[in-house]
């Protein structure tokens, strides 16, 4: 997986493209824990992620509960049909905002 | 059928993943089945990685078998770990807000959801778990 990150003022954007799984999700938790930080808005462009399972889950998950607690806001752009399934039978699609 | 035995490791995830994509592409597997049937590999390769073994660290099998008549891909997990039925566990309350979440449970209701079908059967001391998808 790559990741690519642009910073605007307060709004960070990671582009991932790849796989966002067990062996690259430490990757992803490690870009957003550095970007929390005066991070009003992080989103997340999707565009190029081909899947995610569990363990991206988890990370997405941890990802919009701080993003929430220090009061901005994560979305997640371009989510492809096997992703939106994925968000779809396991509920996420009601708790992360899937623009 | 085509199998590979492996040291059940992290790293081996993604050797796994290539072995059956590569069987996949030979039968023209939609791309959407394909990357269904990777991220389960994700869920219960990496389930053998995290715990058949632990804290040790031993070997596991794959075994990919591609029928015709229906056209559908059978993949089976074989290890001589701890016996353990991913499939005897309740599915996860998938209605909880963000901060009752729990992720546990999660990766094999994804598998249970995606593919057509899944069974699970302890037998001379190994796990082994099948998994079949239609394309």
């Amino acid at each position: 997986m790559n990741i690519e990150k642009t910073q605007n003022g307060t709004e960070v954007t990671l582009a991932l493209s790849g796989r966002l799984d067990t062996t690259t999700a430490p990757q992803l938790e490690e870009k957003v824990q550095e970007s929390l930080d005066g991070t009003q808005k992080l989103v997340l462009d999707f565009e190029k992620l081909e899947y995610l399972s569990s363990a991206g889950l988890r990370v997405l998950l941890t990802a919009h509960k701080a993003m929430m607690k220090s009061g901005g806001q994560m979305e997640i752009y371009h989510v492809n049909e096997v992703i939106h399934e994925v968000f779809e039978v396991t509920g996420f699609l009601d708790v992360l905002n899937i623009v | 059928m085509n199998e590979m035995t492996v040291e059940a490791t992290p790293e081996n995830i993604q050797v796994i993943t290539a072995f059956v994509d590569e069987q996949l592409e030979m039968y023209d597997c939609p791309m959407k089945a394909q990357a269904q049937i990777d991220i389960a590999i994700d869920e219960l390769f990496g389930n053998i990685v995290r715990y058949a073994y632990h804290p040790e660290i031993g070997s596991a099998t794959v075994q990919v078998e591609v029928t015709k008549d229906p056209l559908a891909v059978v993949i089976t997990f074989i290890d001589q770990g701890k016996p353990y039925d991913p499939l005897a566990k309740e599915d996860p309350n998938v209605t909880l807000s963000a901060e009752e979440r729990e992720i546990g449970g999660l990766g094999i209701y994804i598998v249970k959801k995606s593919m057509t079908d899944i069974a699970y059967e302890y037998k001379d001391g190994r796990n082994i778990l099948k998994i079949r998808k239609d394309f």
